[in-house]
């Protein structure tokens, strides 16, 4: 009888109580001041003496963002990566910061969308409430990855996001766009793209570094959706011709030079 | 088969970057004798028909009162039908954060190549060349499908302007609730009546040199002098001298105007890789050794509170020649 009323309880309690989780897609990229060259004829990014990043949108905004949301209202973070092993050392990062745990998608990613379509199908039918990316990754610069996950998914879709609030059962999100502010109201469950204004930056600390070595890193087969463009070849841009200096007590030179021969005033 | 291109509207009138796209469009249907058609959605106030000056004939225009503000599915939808009216299979976008969220939905429904933040029309090859790695290089990227969705960086593409009037024609897009992604609760204006950063051809930045968010004036006296944007470094939006949106860098917002003039910044490589692809750059520094002088085209070392109002003046007199 008494076991039969704390079921009846209990069961009203995880109705009322829903559990938020959310999952945010991390992707590698090189380092801000990395030299970027290329090698096997232009066609291959030369990863030699190269630090590896987690693409700074994904982290500093997007990612712990998500972390205060759980910290605030309770759930779960889930990082999604797509990558070969040795991928490891941001998804541990990432964990670090207070991921709780991550899934590993075992591919060499060749563009976004077939990028997308992987993190869809190793999300496995998983329904998620929030699920973020970073508005761009610095080295491909596409800004279009959290479009083709919200369309393979049919969710809605809020992009360029740099606040996020969650307010009894909706989400209140910013969009700074050119030269204008939305406040937008959505309901889970939705995807974003996030950008400054949403987070500050977090270092890890030594507890979450220690806890983040036996954190799951579920490793995923991909399930073979090919690439839809590919890169030809990489180039690097011409050099610059040399800063032509002008006195200061000649400053006022500069704008003939503007004018009459860089044409640009 | 056609080409279909979709213009921005703010306010109700064009977007310079739409005049951009809409003349991608018309010049890639040319190199395939085909023809180019946009597609507007929102209410105009009326400057449709000044497509026909850059190659365009005919403009589709769902003027629906609720597309007056972006949500990724209602748009998606009318540039949809949009595709299904002119049976294109090349479908035009600008890079703007609008065409950057529209254009996978796009992709996915017409089993397309996405070719994103392109700069020219394709080459010989049929490879599109665009900027990657936040300006350090370009890639020139091939489409494994038939069908291709392109958007176009702004302030990228030249193209001349011609005489012509496009007939803008109205379609009618049934939309529910279903289509529409949130609800918008405000807008709010944060340009100032300046052209919004990622589309300005002139922007006037400054940083840490400037000492204290009092001592701007000289900054804004010379952009509105040359009709600039202001704008600043990562620093200065940090610890609040000026708002975020001001902020230009490898975080913040990504510009290519064709005139940069940074007055006491440093330069560090964050910075640059937001800006580099400025077609000319002006750095002013009291530091002769601020590594934002090899990235640039004209240098001044000097007190930016001697050299910028001397600048604003030369401007003046530069006008009333």
């Amino acid at each position: 009888m008494l076991n039969t009323i704390f079921a009846a309880k209990f069961k009203d309690f995880s109705d009322n109580y829903k559990c938020m989780k959310i999952l945010v897609c991390i992707s590698k990229v090189p380092d801000t001041t990395a030299k970027i060259s290329f090698t096997d004829n232009n066609t291959k990014f030369n990863e030699d003496k190269v630090q590896f990043i987690i693409n700074p949108y994904d982290e500093w905004y997007a990612l712990v963002r998500a972390l205060e949301l759980k910290e605030a209202n309770g759930g779960t973070v889930t990082v999604i990566n797509a990558g070969l092993a040795d991928n490891e050392q941001i998804i541990r990062k990432a964990l670090a910061l207070g991921a709780d745990d991550a899934i590993r998608i075992n591919m060499q990613p060749e563009d976004a969308y077939q990028t997308a379509a992987e993190i869809v199908a190793a999300m496995n039918g998983e329904q998620y409430d929030i699920i973020l990316t970073g508005k761009e990754t610095i080295d491909y610069n596409g800004g279009i990855m959290g479009g083709f996950i919200a369309e393979m998914l049919d969710l809605p879709y809020v992009s360029m996001a740099s606040k996020l609030d969650k307010n009894g059962d909706v989400f209140v999100l910013e969009r700074e766009i050119e030269g204008v502010k939305e406040i937008v109201e959505v309901k889970a469950p939705f995807v974003l793209s996030a950008q400054k204004g949403m987070a500050e930056a977090r270092i890890p600390n030594m507890r979450g570094i220690l806890a983040s070595k036996s954190k799951p890193v579920k490793v995923v087969e991909p399930s073979g959706t090919g690439a839809r463009t590919h890169v030809a070849a990489f180039a690097l841009p011409a050099e610059k011709g040399g800063c032509k200096m002008i006195p200061a007590e000649n400053a006022e030179q500069l704008i003939d030079l503007l004018k009459n021969e860089a044409k640009v005033i | 088969m056609s080409i279909l291109v979709f213009v921005e509207l703010q306010n109700g009138n064009l977007k310079k970057s739409a005049f951009e796209a809409a003349a991608y469009a018309a010049d890639l249907a040319a190199s395939r004798s085909t023809e180019a058609v946009a597609i507007a959605l929102g209410e105009s106030n009326g400057d449709l028909e000044q497509l026909g000056k850059v190659g365009i004939s005919k403009v589709w225009h769902v003027a629906d009162a609720k597309l007056n503000h972006l949500t990724s599915r209602s748009y998606t939808k009318c540039i949809m039908a949009g595709v299904e009216q002119t049976g294109a299979d090349t479908v035009v976008l600008s890079h703007t954060s609008t065409g950057k969220t529209l254009a996978p939905r796009v992709a996915i429904r017409m089993n397309a190549g996405l070719l994103a933040c392109v700069s020219d029309l394709p080459d010989a090859e049929g490879n599109y060349r665009k900027s990657m790695f936040s300006g350090k290089a370009w890639g020139n990227i091939g489409n494994k499908e038939g069908a291709a969705v392109i958007t176009v960086n702004p302030n990228a593409y030249t193209y001349v302007v011609k005489e012509g009037a496009a007939a803008v024609e109205a379609l009618a897009v049934l939309l529910g609730d279903n289509d529409f992604d949130y609800t918008v609760k405000e807008v709010i204006n944060e340009s100032a009546g300046m052209t919004p950063l990622p589309e300005a051809e002139l922007v006037v930045s400054a940083g840490r040199g400037m000492k204290g968010p009092e001592n701007w004036g000289i900054i804004e006296e010379l952009a509105g002098e040359l009709g600039a944007t202001t704008a600043c470094s990562r620093p200065v939006s940090d610890i609040g001298w000026r708002p975020h949106h001001e902020h230009v860098g490898q975080t913040g917002i990504t510009i290519k105007p064709n005139l940069y003039i940074a007055v006491g910044i440093s330069g560090a490589i964050q910075h640059l890789a937001g800006v580099n692809q400025s077609k000319c750059i002006v750095v002013i520094n009291k530091d002769p050794e601020a590594p934002f002088f090899k990235a640039a085209d004209y240098g001044i070392v000097g007190d930016a509170f001697d050299v910028v109002p001397r600048l604003t003046e030369a401007i003046k007199k530069m006008k009333a020649s």
